[in-house]
């Protein structure tokens, strides 16, 4: 059995795993309008970290941030991290891809390069393996947690510190604003005003080890899959093939009564919510509840796999269901069960779900205690 | 696990199986005169930016030397590749569309390549692959770290055979392709 025994989340609603959920549990949200912010002639909405929480200029603020949702998910796990048992795998989209611009100085251009990036995050915690990085666009924090469990099935290591980080800049920003796939205002899952999406800052990371049984308070990855739409580079599937294809390996033959919640990718922008829908509905999963956190961090990319399932885990813990903050009126062809409050639930298993470009999708089936 | 078929492209050549391509140009020139002489069916190819022209001129390369292709549906074949510089070329191409306040114009049709998977996307889209598809970052061509992810892959217990290994460009005229496909 695979099982996560420390996290933590690094974002602009707290510096910890507790922070970040009471804020969301508390409805809270730090999406904001920027005007002229870097220079863009377009205001934008995002959930932006507060950069002077970043103060030691030897490594870019994408690399603090690792170092410090690192550092804090170590604080409760008992490991030497200088072991040659442990291994770094880090998701990013876009690490420090802000060093492009001719304007900033006081980096290597070479740190531009994510595995340099990813080199100077575990020379800092003393570990002699290459770090690997998984950058499958807006999946990559689930691939990095398949990516965990598949080594330590294999026995190649003992633990997997798996570090999920995107940092917003210009580069980013004005990327998707070209895209039109920006919403002017606080975004809304599956709503049908649903104008497109925000973006957000946040590290976030989970440590996994190799244990012969679980107990009922632990964690467990249980099925992880990745699958492609083989249909465009820039748009879902109309018929939420990927998607639903990695739905169903993770379930197998599961009893679909277990599931607790499907944590959406959920974007807001039309043509994601709306493959979601098709997906979830095919893989028979419409009377579970669904929800999405980007309302509460926007989307943070190489950081969403690996928060969004933190907060699924921390959910669980609390016998809760999270709201989708910004959900009104379902807006989807497929009457799936979206969340619009916090719900009880006494059930012990998720499933956390991701789309992104290159037309790949990925599902992650976690439960509490194994499957019993 | 058992490696099939090889394809190897740098800047100035293309060996396939071992055995050379007669081929006369350099750089992206040299992936165009392979697109014209070997494919030439995908007229995509000329939008793609030059990450993923690599790899699907390599790609199509392996496929024609794997047998006879009949572009059906499967899944149960995954395309992970890797390399040292991510998108780089075309996150070079994105930032100069921006990086002048006075000459700002920023273009989605550059944005979408400065994601390294979307060749793994593209060869996906190609040939119907429903697999798994994957792009990891490594900051050396080390093909034994390269096996040792591959190999895992296989858990995933559909996956029969992976198209795998190194696909990295830095420019038009920088580029080395190193893939093959490993079956189960």
């Amino acid at each position: 059995m695979i099982v996560s025994i420390a996290n933590n989340i690094t974002s602009p609603l707290g510096m910890t795993t507790a922070e970040n959920y009471a804020a969301v549990k508390a409805g809270k949200s730090a999406l904001k309008r920027y005007e002229g912010h870097w220079g863009l002639p377009e205001a934008f909405v995002a959930s932006l970290i507060d950069r002077s929480n970043f103060t030691d200029n030897r490594y870019t603020i994408v690399e603090q941030a690792v170092i410090h949702s690192v550092a804090k998910a170590l604080e409760s796990a008992n490991i030497d991290t200088s072991s040659p048992k442990v291994l770094f795998i880090l998701s990013t989209t876009k690490g420090n891809v802000f060093l492009l611009d001719k304007r900033e100085k006081g980096f290597p251009q070479e740190r531009v390069r994510l595995g340099m990036m990813a080199r100077q995050i575990v020379s800092y915690f003393h570990n002699p393996n290459e770090p690997i990085v998984v950058s499958n666009a807006c999946i990559s924090g689930v691939c990095a947690q398949i990516e965990a469990m598949r080594h330590l099935e294999s026995g190649n290591y003992d633990y997997v510190i798996v570090s999920g980080v995107d940092i917003q800049s210009a580069f980013i920003v004005s990327g998707f604003q070209s895209f039109k796939a920006l919403s002017p205002e606080e975004c809304k899952p599956f709503d049908a005003n649903r104008h497109g999406l925000n973006l957000g800052d946040a590290a976030a990371t989970i440590i996994y080890t190799r244990k012969e049984s679980v107990s009922e308070n632990e964690w467990c990855a249980y099925r992880g899959a990745i699958r492609n739409d083989a249909n465009h580079i820039s748009g879902p599937s109309r018929t939420g093939e990927g998607s639903y294809r990695a739905l169903k390996y993770v379930l197998g033959d599961i009893d679909l009564q277990k599931i607790a919640f499907v944590n959406a990718h959920g974007t807001a922008t039309p043509y994601n919510d709306e493959m979601e829908s098709i997906a979830i509905d095919r893989a028979g999963l419409s009377n579970v509840p669904v929800n999405s956190l980007k309302g509460y961090y926007g989307h943070t990319m190489g950081a969403a796999g690996v928060l969004e399932t933190i907060m699924s885990m921390q959910a669980i813990d609390d016998n809760n269901i999270l709201a989708t903050r910004g959900f009104e009126t379902l807006g989807v062809s497929r009457n799936i069960n979206v969340t619009n409050q916090n719900q009880p639930t006494e059930k012990k298993a998720f499933i956390k779900l991701l789309s992104g470009f290159g037309g790949c999708n990925a599902a992650l089936l976690m439960t509490k205690g194994g499957l019993r | 696990m058992m490696i099939q078929h090889r394809v190897y492209i740098s800047t100035d050549k293309a060996i396939v199986d071992g055995k050379a391509l007669e081929l006369t140009e350099k750089g992206s020139a040299l992936l165009t005169q392979i697109y014209r002489s070997h494919i030439g069916d995908y007229p995509k190819f000329f939008k793609m930016d030059t990450l993923c022209k690599l790899g699907f001129v390599a790609s199509e390369l392996l496929l024609n030397s794997e047998g006879e292709r009949n572009f059906e549906p499967r899944e149960d074949r995954a395309v992970i590749l890797f390399n040292r510089n991510a998108s780089l070329q075309a996150d070079t191409n994105y930032q100069s569309t921006i990086q002048d306040s006075e000459n700002f114009f920023p273009s989605p049709a550059a944005f979408v390549y400065t994601l390294p998977n979307i060749v793994t996307g593209e060869i996906a889209i190609r040939n119907k692959y429903y697999g798994e598809t994957s792009f990891i970052v490594i900051e050396e061509n080390d093909e034994k770290l390269m096996e040792q992810n591959l190999s895992v892959a296989f858990q995933d217990t559909d996956t029969q055979s992976i198209i795998g290994g190194w696909l990295d460009c830095t420019d038009e005229e920088h580029f080395e392709a190193n893939i093959f496909i490993m079956e189960k």
